[in-house]
């Protein structure tokens, strides 16, 4: 009776998974194809030629490091804050913590527009800023807030949810042993959080590096890859597009698989 | 010697408030209570790692409550290690000592003395997550007392290591303790546990502390229902364990020896449950090896069970069913027989 109740579920189980792996098999097709495509539609000597336009190698290279260079900014900011959240209970912790992932929901488009709001040259902080020197609209420094704005959320959640991660009990022993505060954070939090940091940091470098509505509002110029590839697409079309959308998601891939089999190295799966 | 006085700690649900209490220099003192009772919160504050809404915590006369974990010398030691899975065990235990910026030379000195003492020598390259829980329990052991604090708080240190560690672990906090002579604070909820090891023992519950004494004080007059309860729920005796006839051996309790089976010897404890004594008003026939022949002093209506001090010298307390009470019409001041097997003894 019991056996029998057992086997039709199996089988009901069975019929789930092969539905389930090809819906899967759909989306991952659809994820595949078009990358595939536009890498392998570009001709060697295509990509080749198109490496060796400086304006292509110029953009490419100011999207890595400026979407480096956002990172290594949110991760001074962000990473206190993503320790703060996890190990503290305060009034209005939900709120700051719906609003950190609000840059994920609302358009880039729109996000750039706020920020103008904020860093533009008549405003505020674009007013502050000027007086150092430092100028956000069509300039390296725009570029690095827009994407720090879209893409700090990503570090912040990965990283948060490292340290939550971490027995608060390691810590105190270690307070019980003679650390301090910092000496626990660098000793104790900061290595046992390291995967989920470091992960984030990767996905926020690599989203950095995608973005592009709030950059296109803040700084046109100078061109990033991602605005170039829009660039071409408009003014050439899509055979002249194609060999830079190549590059980008080659770098990309590129850096992306390099840095999860570092981050990820010696663990099993 | 440490110093508690009208501590009260916020616990969320609850308050554990006005706990006053102190801990003699090399004393090892036990605070005993049921799981949820704060012991934990209780432990942690002591160390600095709680917040604490109001009292005075005082070591070798001087105030601590303000002061920061890292200064205050007192060593914590968890249920389930908490060991740094990141380093090796080697680098758990010189964790504090490296701290200090102590030279080498020094470092490795006590390093080998804390080998010795625990005797772990084949663990110190291993990472946490390779070891047992008696060993794990040995290494958090061994680094909590790398910067030689001045108190050893133990938060229930055996109740996660299985029967044969258990033992292992008691018997090493003893032999630590008297050798180091540290001041030990150890919460548990096993009385048993607390008669092995502890000289002095607080009960803790329902937010306060509900008596303070030896164990035989807490044991004979608990001041309280609540004390009762949970001292009164097994029979607890010591006394000198030695060989028996027969593979058996013997503890010589009041005017009377119970044979049990145990490989200890020595001046230990041993307990019985009351459900395992089979109460009798004619002497049994069984292979059981104990029947002790008493009179009933007590008796404590439960509702559906009854139970029974029975004095032989020493009391037993029986546990019988009103079933059973009332089909051997048993009254105070009868005469009764109490049948246990030896292996029902726990001898500790």
């Amino acid at each position: 009776m019991s056996h029998g109740v057992l086997s039709v579920r199996r089988v009901s189980a069975n019929k789930m998974t092969i539905t389930f792996a090809l819906l899967a098999l759909v989306i991952m097709l659809f994820v595949f194809l078009p990358l595939a495509k536009t890498i392998f539609s570009s001709s060697p000597t295509m990509l080749f030629d198109s490496l060796l336009d400086d304006k292509v190698r110029g953009a490419i290279w100011l999207s890595l490091y400026t979407a480096l260079l956002a990172t290594v900014v949110g991760a001074i900011f962000g990473i206190p804050l993503a320790y703060i959240l996890a190990r503290f209970d305060f009034p209005g912790k939900r709120t700051v913590e719906g609003l950190i992932d609000v840059p994920i929901v609302i358009p880039h488009t729109a996000a750039g527009i706020a920020l103008l709001f904020v860093f533009g040259r008549n405003f505020l902080a674009g007013k502050a800023f000027n007086l150092i020197g430092i100028n956000f609209v069509d300039s390296v420094a725009g570029i690095v807030i827009a994407m720090l704005f879209v893409s700090i959320p990503f570090l912040i959640d990965s990283a948060k949810e490292g340290f939550k991660a971490v027995d608060v009990r390691l810590e105190k022993v270690s307070r019980t042993l003679g650390a301090s505060p910092w000496q626990t954070f660098f000793r104790i939090s900061l290595p046992l959080a390291w995967r989920s940091i470091l992960a984030g940091n990767v996905m926020m470098w690599a989203r950095g590096i995608s973005e592009f509505g709030a950059v296109m509002i803040l700084a046109y110029h100078p061109m990033v890859a991602s605005i170039l590839v829009a660039d071409r697409f408009e003014e050439y079309g899509l055979d002249y597009a194609r060999p830079v959308a190549a590059l980008l998601i080659l770098v990309c891939l590129v850096i992306f698989i390099g840095l999860r089999a570092f981050a990820y190295r010696g663990e099993k799966t | 010697m440490i110093e508690v006085k009208n501590l009260s700690v916020d616990l969320g649900d609850f308050l554990l408030k006005d706990i006053t209490f102190d801990v003699k220099q090399g004393e090892y003192y036990i605070i005993l209570g049921p799981t949820g009772a704060g012991k934990t919160v209780l432990l942690e504050s002591i160390a600095g790692l709680h917040p604490i809404r109001k009292g005075e915590i005082w070591l070798n006369g001087k105030e601590i409550t303000n002061l920061e974990p890292e200064r205050r010398g007192i060593g914590v030691v968890y249920q389930d290690y908490v060991l740094f899975p990141h380093l090796s065990v080697k680098e758990n235990i010189v964790f504090g000592l490296r701290l200090k910026g102590q030279p080498k030379r020094e470092i490795e000195a006590t390093l080998n003395w804390l080998v010795e003492l625990l005797n772990i020598p084949h663990l110190l390259q291993r990472k946490p997550g390779t070891l047992s829980g008696g060993e794990s329990q040995k290494v958090a052991l061994a680094r909590a007392l790398s910067v030689k604090p001045a108190v050893l708080l133990l938060d229930e240190p055996l109740s996660a290591l299985d029967p044969g560690a258990r033992e292992d672990i008691q018997h090493e906090l003893r032999r630590i303790h008297n050798r180091l002579n540290i001041t030990a604070i150890q919460v548990t909820h096993d009385f048993e546990e607390a008669v092995a090891l502890g000289h002095r023992i607080a009960v803790i519950g329902e937010g306060r502390i509900m008596q303070i004494g030896t164990s035989e004080q807490i044991f004979r007059q608990p001041n309280s229902e609540f004390v009762a309860r949970f001292a009164m729920s097994r029979n607890i005796f010591s006394g000198e364990v030695r060989d028996g006839d027969e593979e058996c051996a013997v503890i010589n309790i009041g005017d009377v020896e119970v044979a049990a089976v145990t490989d200890l010897r020595g001046e230990l404890h041993a307990s019985l449950r009351p459900e395992d004594i089979l109460i009798s008003t004619e002497p049994l026939k069984s292979s059981a090896r104990n029947c002790l022949h008493g009179v009933i002093s007590r008796i404590d209506d439960r509702g559906s069970t009854l139970l029974l001090t029975v004095t032989v010298p020493p009391e037993f307390i029986c546990l019988v069913t009103r079933h059973s009470f009332e089909e051997m019409g048993l009254t105070e001041w009868k005469e009764v027989y109490m049948t246990f097997k030896a292996s029902a003894v726990h001898i500790f």
